[in-house]
């Protein structure tokens, strides 16, 4: 198992009157290569269950492992546990900070202890695996769009050659092509570099897209963890906590309500195309 | 003439280099004429960059036009004197929940913009208990900002500008940070301010499901208007949106590709409700 949280509890300000209980007993197994979708309204707690995936925030209770490793432990390298589990925050291009591009994509590789030449060669490569053309390496990241931005700011995560890629909400704020294009090309990077990603966004359509497992966290535990269309099942219950499934659950859930015999677990426009035709076609509309 | 006018509107702004010489003079707005009705609800759609962000700053005069004219309720923007009573007319609420609260009590923050016209303080209690109350968060009067959640927070922001009774908000992504309650709990309640008190709401997203109950729709794409018409007719021109960067609601979506394959349904539909009338009726004439 790559990643896993054992009864693991988080309690900030322990011991003051201001006590809250951020994560209570979760237990958690990742395995390499998954693409997982994180969902919970704000202040669920999973901004503070993914900082525990890469040792920003240390479990009050309970531990977490690395490939086996415990790492909290007394000799475990915590510094290069950040290397291999790399966190993409929101907004990641308020973080950019160099003169150029390739600069900023190599600072983190730099940070590695890598050479100037080892470095850029990383920085390079992650750039051209998020798309950004090579023509802007010398331009200052301030004058990008919005999206250029995001991916440089990913591009600089990616080069430390993480093995588990988290990231807290990457398309917000960007429009709906730019949104597609930095899940295009986090979905390419899973597929041809096998990295486990953690995405953890508030648009349920692009969790069921994308991901194949959903964790959903509400009030700090994880009541629901199964693929988007066992998950959305629940949307009734997941509505009840902030959430919501994807229109498309919806217009199946109505459509099988009026007698039609679709399939109400399709969740994107892609399965409920298909599920609506063959109904059709059952009572002969479709050629 | 309405409440927001603007004819041939243009906007520069300079790029500078490293020794704050001048380099270029770029074009963000150009030859954009527009007329908003009072009490309508407006939407305005553009991919990141396109320039809608500094036409909405053009609204309540923290831009003025480089050539042509805004009024803001017949007060041309560009004479200084005038900046205080236009601001008070149309007010302004942005993406961030967390860069526009600025009192520790809710209570006091509703008040602040009243207080800065030098409204009477018992005028000020009476206009904050107003404003919450519209917005749905009297009960939360007392408390302190960092407290509540993003959608709430946003509410708080739009109650601030409700104190300073405008005939006009403009949103500027009210709900790119917000999870799914908390953008439905905003959307609610700029529909109730613009349907009870005909407060004309200009709305600017990248939601295209928050757009379809809209009076009328501009899409914006390298500054200038490149489409307008009430959401119905924006919508039923897929591809043309696509190639501006933007995209259609999923029930639109998937209502445009079934029609592709075949299916002889209505184009331009919008809401869940229609989609499974069509397909019901469809379903019903051939059992």
């Amino acid at each position: 198992m790559q990643l896993e949280l054992k009864n693991v509890s988080y309690t900030y300000g322990k011991g003051t009157v201001f006590e809250v209980n951020a994560l209570s007993d979760i237990n958690l197994a990742i395995e390499e290569g998954q693409f997982i979708g994180v969902i919970g309204h704000t202040g669920s707690g999973k901004s503070t269950l993914i900082q525990h995936f890469n040792a920003l925030m240390q479990p009050t209770e309970g531990k977490v492992l690395f490939e086996g490793e415990d790492i909290w432990g007394e000799k475990y390298d915590r510094r290069a546990l950040r290397s291999k589990v790399g966190l993409v925050f929101q907004y990641p291009e308020h973080q950019l900070f160099e003169a150029d591009v390739l600069s900023d994509a190599a600072f983190g590789p730099k940070n590695q202890g890598l050479s100037k030449e080892e470095a850029e060669a990383r920085a390079r490569e992650a750039l051209a695996q998020v798309g950004f053309p090579e023509k802007f390496y010398g331009h200052s990241p301030f004058e990008l769009s919005g999206g250029q931005k995001r991916r440089v700011a990913i591009a600089g995560v990616l080069a430390m050659n993480p093995k588990v890629l988290i990231l807290d909400e990457p398309t917000a704020g960007l429009d709906p092509k730019g949104r597609d294009e930095i899940l295009d090309q986090i979905s390419y990077l899973h597929e041809k570099r096998g990295i486990t990603i953690i995405l953890v966004s508030h648009s349920m359509e692009d969790v069921a897209r994308y991901a194949d497992r959903l964790i959903v966290v509400n009030d700090g535990k994880i009541p629901y963890d199964g693929t988007p269309r066992e998950v959305f099942t629940h949307y009734e219950e997941l509505e009840k906590i902030g959430l919501a499934a994807p229109q498309i659950t919806y217009i199946m859930h109505d459509l099988a309500a009026k007698g039609i015999a679709v399939d109400v677990h399709a969740t994107t426009v892609d399965e409920a195309k298909k599920s609506i035709l063959e109904a059709l076609a059952g009572k002969g509309v479709c050629r | 003439m309405g409440i927001i006018k603007a004819v041939k509107l243009c906007f520069d702004y300079m790029k500078y280099g490293e020794d704050d010489s001048k380099v270029e003079r770029v074009r963000a707005i150009d030859d954009v004429t527009l007329d908003i009705k009072k009490g309508d609800f407006i939407a305005i759609l553009g991919h990141n960059g396109s320039g809608k962000s500094t036409l909405a700053k053009h609204m309540n005069a923290l831009l003025v036009p480089t050539e042509g004219t805004m009024w803001v309720d017949e007060i041309d923007t560009s004479g200084e004197e005038e900046i205080w009573k236009i601001r008070q007319k149309a007010g302004m609420v942005f993406q961030n929940p967390d860069n526009q609260i600025i009192g520790t009590v809710v209570e006091e923050d509703v008040g602040f913009g009243p207080e800065n016209i030098g409204v009477p303080t018992d005028e000020i209690w009476a206009r904050v208990d107003d404003s919450l109350t519209k917005v749905g968060m009297l009960k939360h009067r007392k408390k302190s900002p960092n407290r509540l959640s993003g959608g709430q927070k946003q509410r708080v922001a739009i109650a601030g500008v409700i104190a300073m009774q405008p005939e006009c908000i403009i949103m500027d992504e009210p709900t790119a940070m917000l999870d799914p309650t908390g953008r439905k709990s905003v959307l609610r309640t700029v529909h109730e301010l613009n349907e009870k008190l005909g407060i004309t709401v200009i709305l600017i997203t990248h939601y295209m499901e928050e757009v379809i109950d809209a009076d009328h729709v501009f899409v914006m794409d390298s500054g200038h208007i490149v489409m307008q018409g009430t959401p119905r007719e924006i919508f039923s021109e897929v591809e043309k949106l696509k190639k501006y960067r933007l995209d259609v609601p999923q029930v639109t979506e998937l209502a445009y590709e079934l029609k592709k394959s075949g299916i002889d349904i209505p184009a331009g539909i919008l809401t869940r409700d229609e989609l499974v009338e069509a397909l019901a009726e469809k379903y019903a004439v051939r059992a």
